[in-house]
């Protein structure tokens, strides 16, 4: 395990942001670039799977946050080769391959195009994986944080297609990263036109470098790793590249030996974030909170569960409820101190209800990994600590 | 949204970008495909490739390709398991296609410094993994006309998404 590295990173820089107060009761100085309270500490969890810097994953602090918007700041990651430090005034991208005209734009001549702003959520198409298994995570942070939510702003590619003018034998889209390891993904032409965005903008301001500095490819509702960040190069084509990531990764082995391949749309899910994992809870009221998405439109319904699934109740949705985006669900609770075990469960606008671990496992087997969307349910035991179940 | 006439005017007033060159395009393209298109001219083989890899991949992959630790992927092994409790997802095992390989190693390998290896090299590295996994012999020539043509063990291992599959009883 030497090799190993598991960082728990509380807010650096927390301390250190403050000016000292003037000697008066009128408080600090403002601040040119906002902090936090000194005293608020969530933080992502990182895990890293390399001993090359900023390869792995940070994970969102699901169980602090309120509401749908993950701040930018706590939006979870998930690098293959590191984080490029790349000079949006240097930046371009190149796109061709099956187009009438391949050509090279700068970010300036990008957000020149009419900007266009969304909240979608995004979720790593490997969040959960190891529950499948039952290699089950103490907290919803670690076992489900590989989700989070934002507005997100740029141009929509389709729009930038009508000046290369793509040929009608292009079936996809390879996208790829200007990271080290030059990360690609293939991506059918119907996303492609349908609502693919080049994204430069996040929660207002512009992209951080984890999330794709100066320019990322999102696609609402599919996969994370589809978003490829970085963004540099497209180049169309008659058929799919094969790359690494979207065969020896990011496909779900059956039971039968067979794994599925572009395996895009993230299915609908909820989870509860509290109460979760690790915390703990006296007697009497309790808010049940936690967030509802999918990949195939809106949320219609989330019901929640406190006795272990024998029985369902209806949860109130934050409105407005948008599409391919988190939705925040609540249910009040009193709970008597008696050991119980709470579960939420979405249906989205295409029937889609969630589906039990045994139920998921039963069709998939143990070893698909990607795109696991059970039910997720916490045990609250009598003495009010929460856990996996 | 973007439909309108002004919309049109916008585009053709603000630029639409500049003409890509067919050298900038060639630097940059490293896509190689299943079928072999994108692949460069040059050949190696896994005898030339044993010696790059020992000083340039054992670091992280160990002597052959057995891996070291979780985060350094083994390399080899898991022929036959995929169908099992417990699969093991690797080159020969899991990847479909040969070409793969190729374009991983020319664009992600060695993990520190990708994209440093000759073209000749990466032939002969590929050659050497494959090699590895029992796929080619130590002296078979991969080149740009035949490494398109190495049959993976799993070439006919993946379908199509089946999802919706799980149907949740209410």
């Amino acid at each position: 395990m030497k090799n190993r590295r598991r960082f728990l990173v509380f807010g650096a820089g927390v301390l250190a942001a403050c000016k000292k107060a003037p000697d008066s009761e009128s408080g600090a100085h403002m601040r040119v670039y906002g902090e936090r309270a000194p005293g608020e500490t969530s933080a992502r969890w990182i895990l890293e799977l390399s001993a090359s810097p900023g390869t792995g994953s940070s994970r969102t602090p699901l169980a602090d946050l309120y509401g749908t918007i993950t701040p930018t700041s706590l939006h979870y990651e998930r690098h293959h080769s590191g984080v490029p430090a790349i000079e949006a005034s240097k930046h371009e991208l190149v796109i061709h391959g099956l187009v009438e005209k391949p050509l090279v734009f700068t970010m300036e001549e990008l957000r020149k195009f009419p900007s266009f702003s969304r909240i979608y959520f995004m979720e790593c198409g490997g969040n959960t994986m190891g529950e499948q298994r039952g290699n089950t995570q103490p907290d919803v942070q670690r076992s489900h944080g590989l989700l989070s939510g934002a507005e997100w702003t740029g141009v929509p590619l389709r729009e930038v297609l009508k000046a290369v003018g793509v040929k009608p034998e292009a079936k996809w889209m390879i996208a790829e990263g200007a990271d080290a390891g030059r990360m690609a993904r293939s991506i059918p032409i119907e996303k492609v036109m349908d609502d693919a965005l080049l994204a430069y903008g996040q929660n207002g301001e512009a992209l951080r470098p984890e999330q794709g500095y100066p320019l990322r490819l999102f696609l609402p509702g599919w996969e994370g790793n589809t978003c490829v960040k970085w963004l540099h190069r497209l180049q169309f084509a008659d058929a799919p590249a094969y790359s690494a990531k979207e065969t020896a990764y990011y496909t779900e082995l059956g039971k039968d030996g067979k794994a599925q391949i572009f395996t895009f749309v993230m299915e609908a899910r909820s989870v509860i974030t509290r109460p979760s994992g690790l915390q703990k809870i006296a007697p009497g009221f309790h808010e049940i909170t936690g967030l509802a998405w999918t990949g195939k439109g809106r949320i219609t319904k989330v019901e929640v569960s406190v006795d272990g699934g024998k029985t369902w109740a209806e949860a109130e949705l934050q409105q407005p409820v948008l599409p391919l985006a988190l939705v925040r669900f609540r249910y009040p609770w009193t709970w008597d101190g008696k050991e119980a075990v709470i579960q939420s469960r979405c249906t989205d606008e295409t029937g889609f209800l969630q589906a039990t671990h045994e139920e998921l496992v039963a069709v998939r087997g143990s070893n698909s990994g990607y795109h696991y969307n059970a039910i997720k349910p916490w045990r609250v035991r009598a003495d009010g600590m929460v856990t996996h179940v | 949204m973007c439909k309108s006439v002004g919309f049109l005017v916008a585009v053709s007033c603000f630029g639409q970008g500049r003409p890509a060159s067919a050298e900038l395009i060639q630097k940059l393209d490293i896509t190689v495909f299943a079928d072999g298109r994108g692949l460069p001219v040059g050949t190696g083989t896994a005898a030339a490739g044993r010696a790059i890899y020992k000083s340039k991949c054992a670091v992280c992959h160990n002597d052959n390709g057995e891996g070291r630790e979780k985060q350094y992927p083994a390399l080899v092994g898991g022929i036959g398991t995929l169908a099992t409790e417990r699969p093991v997802k690797r080159v020969g095992s899991f990847w479909p296609y040969a070409t793969t390989v190729f374009d991983y190693i020319r664009r992600s390998m060695p993990f520190d410094h990708p994209r440093t290896l000759g073209v000749d090299e990466v032939y002969a590295v590929t050659a050497f993994v494959l090699h590895l996994n029992g796929i080619v012999a130590e002296g078979f020539e991969l080149n740009e006309r035949n490494l398109a043509a190495v049959k993976m063990p799993n070439r006919d291992g993946f379908v199509p998404d089946q999802r919706p599959d799980v149907k949740a009883k209410r």
